[in-house]
């Protein structure tokens, strides 16, 4: 398997020679495995708030009708 | 306000897992990075994680707009990145993302404020469109800024990202 490489651009240096592309160390890779599956909590929270958010204003919308607004009148109300 | 191209990367064949800007210089006003970019991920869209002065703590905040080309969202989030619609490899074939990523203010002592604005590109129902501010609670002058795909593992030949300064 082919190492994963970073790359590096060093603006302290003159143009042309700034950019470096070196090989993931060992630790950076753990790292980075890390940071993914952190990533991947962090997905999941927001298509979960995403979610709750979209199943709220249903709700609403369903019990907004049930009173008697027609289903205009409520979309306009939750903002739909 | 001028802009003013500060450097250019393009990943070579093979990918890249990251990039990064070091040593920013100081003299501007606001940072602007424009990227042209799409991931291994194997599926539809992917976010770029942004991350200042290699801070990984949890000091990411955004507020998004959102379309996915079959509804509308908006959203608050807080976490250990800051995050950019981009394209997945499952993006129509040989599109890009893009996007701009601007920092105001860069240079200052008070946390920054961000603003991103970025596309999706695929040929299809599906395609994200996505509007954030972002608060990155972070007090030092930003000096270098990393950019890794959220899902996917590397950034895909061809992938560009321009930084400018404003000033």
């Amino acid at each position: 398997m082919t190492t994963p490489v970073k790359v590096v651009v060093d603006l302290s240096k003159p143009k042309g020679e700034r950019e470096s592309i070196i090989p993931l160390t060992e630790e950076e890779i753990a790292q980075r495995e890390a940071d993914a599956a952190q990533a991947a909590i962090e997905r999941a929270e927001r298509e979960a708030e995403d979610q709750a958010k979209a199943d709220a204003k249903a709700s609403a919308i369903t019990k907004l009708t049930a009173l008697g607004l027609s289903e205009e009148e409520a979309l306009a109300l939750v903002g739909a | 306000m001028a802009y003013t191209l500060i450097e250019t990367v393009t990943v070579g064949s093979g990918g890249a897992a990251s990039i990064e800007f070091t040593s920013i210089p100081q003299d501007g006003v606001d940072l602007l990075l424009k990227l042209s970019t799409r991931t291994d991920r194997a599926a539809n869209t992917d976010n770029i994680e942004l991350q200042v002065n290699s801070n990984t703590g949890s000091i990411y905040t955004h507020k998004r707009l959102q379309g996915t080309g079959s509804g509308v969202f908006t959203g608050s989030f807080t976490g250990t990145v800051a995050y950019i619609i981009n394209n997945g490899n499952n993006d129509t074939s040989n599109t890009f993302g893009n996007a701009d990523f601007l920092i105001a203010n860069y240079t200052s002592s008070a946390n920054k404020s961000c603003s991103s604005d970025a596309v999706n590109e695929n040929n299809a129902t599906l395609a994200y469109q996505d509007l954030k501010a972002h608060l990155i609670a972070d007090t030092n002058p930003i000096t270098s800024i990393q950019l890794a795909p959220d899902s996917g593992t590397n950034f895909l030949q061809y992938s560009t990202a321009s930084l400018y300064k404003i000033s």
